[in-house]
């Protein structure tokens, strides 16, 4: 690629950080061992790395070592909870509660159990992609055994209640399972403050290797137990069959460490760089929307909605920069993003947003550059949208009579 | 997925950005595709005495290939009868802009606003020789 581009996606994956890669290669090399073998130095050296990364992942969510069990990724993660949880108390009960903004990776295993004979609960968020405390308490019933919400939304940065949810769940003796693939490292987790029972994880958010997560499965009040996906030769307690990615494992507790070593700071210089972008797109676009809501989000993530410009030709203006759109005119579906829809964006709106998420290897000047390109583009579509003229003529949006396609 | 060169031609220059009175008789609107479907265009054509289109201008909402789309289209319908112009198919600019599978209903929106655009100048033309008749 000649001209050096711009990564503002980082919600979507993160390059792997230097010093994590150094932490690998040896496990790849003379390290090659498999952890489970007991009878020579080559598996014992890939047990002790293997062991030393779950403290290391474990130490970001005030976890116990042992409570951490490897996986693929958290949409491995989110089906091992959901479905290992459902299927092991499906005596106690066959309700579980969700949102309709939930990663697809906890929809759809919830769908699955719908037509294994469960219920779903699927809670409405308010505009904001936020759910509350008292509806989850409305939906809780005698038979629940799982509400599963996601700490912080991909698409929108929404946090939920966690800990108000956490505690909700105990008192009702209700497990408790939370996505925390866009929130770890970037936001504080704690599974005994916030009474989490299950919490899924993923290495590549945080600067680590691809194919590679973690699910934090409670030991202690409750013990929880979970009925196994992937059945095997037993490693991970029996959780999780299959040989562990020892490299990868090693990697995940190396972007593990330090993430929670350099949170704190990083944190702020990222809802720094998140202003100002918010901030540089305010100052010269007019009839831009914000999505998400700005009192609980994450510190790396904006979600806009440029009224009247399509969002894939958006990104088609600032090709040097990587971004993510709620349109979905690239897919067979042409369906907007259904987490804007069900935050109440209509999908003119949801067509129409952008998602810009920075990383530890965004600088000042990228977001700046990129502020320049966005309005350059947005001005440039708006001279050729009819919407755009018709709404500058006073002519209501809503009430126009369209030809649907 | 990579747009082609001519897609991106267009996005960047289009051709015949703007809009015609749309009251004036001898003009003649298509608006088709919906804002909640990701596509609106509005193409707009200005036909002489003879029927023959001397101008045409576009302004679309809509991904990239569809603005090129109803860019193109523009081109192509200037100079021409609007017998010629009815006979502009989607697949032609399909051809003309290398469009990918996911995009050929942006060329079908394309030949439909051509469609609206002839169907509306023609209606007035009909309502304008009406009134003629009548009066004399």
């Amino acid at each position: 690629m000649a001209q050096k581009l711009i990564y503002l996606d980082n919600a979507a994956t993160t390059p792997v950080d230097p010093r994590v890669l150094e932490a690998m290669l040896p496990y790849y090399r003379e390290n090659f061992g498999n952890s489970a073998s007991r009878n020579h130095q080559f598996g014992w050296v890939a047990e002790e790395a293997t062991e030393n990364a779950r403290k290391q992942v474990a130490a970001v969510i005030n976890a116990d070592p042992k409570e951490i069990v490897w996986t693929s990724g958290s949409t491995e993660s989110n089906n091992l909870a959901i479905l290992g949880a459902a299927r092991m108390y499906a005596d106690k009960g066959r309700h579980v509660v969700t949102s309709l903004i939930e990663h697809k990776a906890v929809i759809d295993p919830c769908k699955f159990l719908q037509s294994q004979g469960y219920e779903v609960t699927f809670l409405q968020p308010n505009n904001k992609g936020r759910v509350s405390v008292e509806q989850v308490r409305e939906a809780l019933r005698p038979d629940t055994v799982l509400v599963s919400l996601m700490f912080a939304n991909n698409e929108i940065g929404t946090i939920h209640p966690i800990p108000e949810i956490g505690a909700l769940c105990h008192e009702k003796g209700v497990l408790f399972h939370t996505d925390a693939t866009q929130a770890f490292g970037k936001v504080p987790v704690d599974v005994e403050a916030m009474q989490i029972d299950l919490l899924s994880l993923s290495a590549h958010k945080i600067y680590g290797p691809k194919g590679v997560g973690a699910l934090y499965v409670r030991r202690k009040k409750p013990r929880v137990r979970l009925e196994p996906v992937i059945y095997g030769g037993g490693h991970e307690r029996g959780m999780r069959s299959g040989t562990l990615n020892v490299p990868g494992i090693v990697g995940f507790g190396e972007a593990a460490r330090i993430a929670k070593e350099e949170m704190p700071a990083e944190s702020k210089r990222l809802a720094g760089l998140r202003d100002r972008m918010w901030a540089g797109l305010s100052e010269h676009l007019t009839d831009i929307a914000r999505n998400g809501d700005p009192q609980h989000c994450l510190p790396n993530l904006l979600n806009v909605s440029f009224l009247y410009v399509e969002g894939e030709s958006l990104m088609m203006g600032f090709s040097d920069i990587a971004v993510s759109s709620g349109s979905a005119c690239t897919s067979a579906s042409l369906e907007p993003s259904y987490v804007l829809k069900n935050i109440g964006l209509g999908d003119d709106l949801a067509h129409s947003s952008i998602r810009f998420s920075m990383g530890r290897f965004t600088t000042t000047d990228e977001v700046d550059y990129t502020i320049k390109s966005v309005v350059r583009t947005v001005n440039h579509l708006r001279a050729m949208s009819p919407l755009y003229e018709m709404a500058q003529a006073g002519i209501d949006l809503s009430k126009v009579q369209w030809q649907h396609h | 997925m990579a747009y082609s060169n001519k897609v991106i031609d267009h996005y960047e220059n289009p051709r015949n950005v703007g809009s015609l009175d749309q009251n004036d008789p001898q003009v003649g609107t298509g608006i088709v595709g919906a804002p909640e479907c990701g596509d609106v265009m509005k193409l707009q054509i200005r036909v002489d005495e003879q029927g023959r289109v001397t101008d045409a201008k576009f302004k679309t909402f809509g991904c990239g290939s569809a603005i090129a789309s109803s860019s193109l289209a523009t081109e192509w319908v200037k100079g021409r009868t609007l017998e010629e112009a009815e006979q502009l198919k989607n697949t032609e600019i399909v051809k003309e802009l290398a469009l990918p599978p996911v995009k050929i209903h942006c060329s079908v929106l394309a030949e439909d606003a051509v469609r609206a655009a002839i169907a509306d100048v023609r209606r007035k033309q009909e309502t304008r020789t009406g009134v003629a008749a009548g009066a004399r």
